[in-house]
């Protein structure tokens, strides 16, 4: 086999490779994972615990 | 209490204020640079010469500011989001003191004209070794704490993240790999010759723009946009897509830096076709962040750190929408070697990386001293201001400047000949490259008004480390 048929089987199986990974993100068995994984930050507390937490939320944009 | 486990933010401080010093030496140099375009005589010694005061400038914001962002954002993010602590916090240290000694070494061997003469990569052989180092160190930090998470999921700014470190590891190798000639006379010749060394150049050159100034702050913007505007990202779907996507075309654009010059005309074909895909899954990227904030725009009217996020989106948006315009050939035919370039590079530099790191720094600084906000956010509202109005001023002036500088490159008479000389187009762009210096000021400015309000945060604060949150304790 020839190097430049090597390279066109990487290409092809690169983007079917891509293909695959848009079908798998828009199939109905990765969703739950997904919003999972996006409220990780927001579930995430990280304001300093011992200052002046109460008062922050107090304010209106709490 | 106080014997729980908390966060590793030592480093994550140290890297933080890094950022801002950094940034305010790397744009001051830059500001240097511009005013010795518009006023000559300041070249005043051949050791701050615009020749060597240029590359510093490139690197300084590019490697020194961006970079420090880069590793302050991702070690907070990583431990953050995995609710582990950083994996060996020495290594974690030596990162860094190395990565500061990097920097040291590059201020002081680029003006003294020490070398390779590689855009972004000028750094001599040496100094590659030690940077080669520090960054395995980083990734092996990085991945540790991955490896060490306490929830499931790896979140999509890990990812980013990940694919950053990995990329500029690859990208630095296999571009820096150079014959040493001289260790004390610091000299080396490439390990590549000809073309291939301009190709592997500018596979580097325009992967360092696509993974150390794209991949990366996107892992911020992923983290901080949905932090800020207290909201989940718009459609995590659409992160992993675009995500991807962009790891499957970066690597392929690089040859649009060689338009019309000795590389085989099929592989800059190749170049502009994978640049005019990229704008796909860019434009994912910035449309995912934007809307991130549906439901809660009201928030941008009064918190001036979404302002920047956000507005660094639009930047990014903006010259995501440009660089694949420009890498049209026959597009490039004019802007090429034009300050229309340079009017794009700093649409992304200033607009996108700069204003993404200094909101997601604003976000930390507070945090990381055990307080809940910055000691003043008007400080913050007149930043984002006098910053925006530089960016502005800076890209409007390179791009009339480098249209006009095409144009007249280009034009001829009837009988075949220039109709100017090229010193003609240089005295008219003086007016421009004036007003570009006065964006840089203002630009350089706002960082000042940002290390006035790092100061008086940290002032009199004591260091705070956060503690370590329980596997998935919000949601059973």
């Amino acid at each position: 086999m020839e190097i430049n048929d090597l390279r066109i089987v990487v290409t092809v199986m690169g983007f079917v490779c891509f293909l695959g990974i848009c079908a798998w993100a828009y199939s109905k068995h990765a969703k739950d994972g997904f919003d999972e994984a996006a409220r990780l930050p927001l579930t995430d507390d990280d304001l300093p615990v011992h200052n002046g937490r109460l008062e922050k939320e107090g304010k209106a944009n709490g | 209490m106080q014997s729980q486990a908390t966060y590793n933010y030592k480093v994550v401080r140290q890297f933080a204020i890094m950022t801002v010093v950094w940034g305010i030496v790397g744009m001051l140099v830059g500001v240097i640079a511009a005013a010795q375009l518009v006023w000559p005589e300041l070249n005043v010694h051949e050791f701050l010469h615009f020749g060597r005061l240029r590359p510093l400038h490139t690197n300084a914001v590019i490697f020194a500011f961006g970079g420090c962002a880069l590793f302050a954002t991702s070690y907070y993010v990583v431990q953050r989001t995995c609710h582990a602590k950083l994996f060996s916090p020495a290594l974690a240290g030596f990162t860094f003191w190395g990565w500061q000694v990097v920097i040291l070494l590059a201020a002081i061997s680029l003006p003294l004209g020490y070398t390779q003469g590689k855009e972004y990569a000028e750094l001599e052989w040496p100094i590659d070794i030690l940077i080669a180092v520090v960054w395995v160190s980083y990734a092996v930090v990085f991945f540790g704490t991955i490896a060490k998470r306490t929830v499931t999921h790896i979140y999509v700014a890990n990812w980013f993240f990940g694919a950053f470190i990995l990329t500029v590891a690859l990208l630095h190798i296999v571009n820096s790999a150079a014959i040493p000639v001289s260790f004390m006379g610091m000299k080396s010749y490439s390990a590549y010759a000809g073309v291939q060394d301009a190709m592997i150049q500018w596979w580097y050159g325009h992967n360092a723009v696509g993974f150390f100034l794209t991949a990366g702050f996107l892992g911020m913007m992923y983290y901080f946009v949905p932090k800020q505007a207290e909201r989940p990202v718009y459609s995590y779907r659409l992160s992993v897509v675009h995500f991807w996507a962009l790891i499957f075309t970066y690597m392929w654009a690089g040859p649009h830096h060689l338009h019309y010059t000795a590389l085989p005309d099929w592989t800059q074909s190749v170049g502009m076709v994978f640049s005019l895909i990229l704008l796909a899954p860019s434009w994912g990227g910035m449309i995912n962040g934007i809307m991130t904030l549906s439901g809660a725009w009201h928030k941008l009217r009064t918190d001036p750190i979404l302002k920047f996020l956000i507005t660094s989106l639009s930047f990014y948006g903006m010259s995501t929408f440009e660089g694949p315009m420009m890498s049209i050939k026959t597009v490039n035919a004019l802007s090429h070697y034009t300050d229309w370039t340079v009017g794009h590079v700093h649409s992304g530099a200033l607009g996108w990386v700069a204003m993404i790191s200094i909101g997601a720094v604003y976000f930390l600084l507070p945090r990381l001293y055990g307080k809940t906000e910055m000691y003043s956010t008007k400080l913050i509202n007149t930043h984002f201001w006098i910053a925006t109005i530089g960016i502005v001023l800076y890209i409007a002036s390179m791009w009339v400047a480098g249209v006009m500088q095409g144009l007249m490159w280009r034009a001829t008479n009837a009988d075949g000949t220039l109709t100017y000389s090229f010193v003609e187009s240089v005295k008219a762009s003086y007016p421009f490259w004036t007003i570009r210096f006065v964006g840089g000021v203002l630009f350089l400015g706002g960082m000042l008004i940002m290390f006035y309000n790092m100061v008086k945060t940290i002032a009199g604060q004591k260091a705070y480390n956060a503690p370590v949150l329980a596997p998935a304790a919000a949601h059973a």
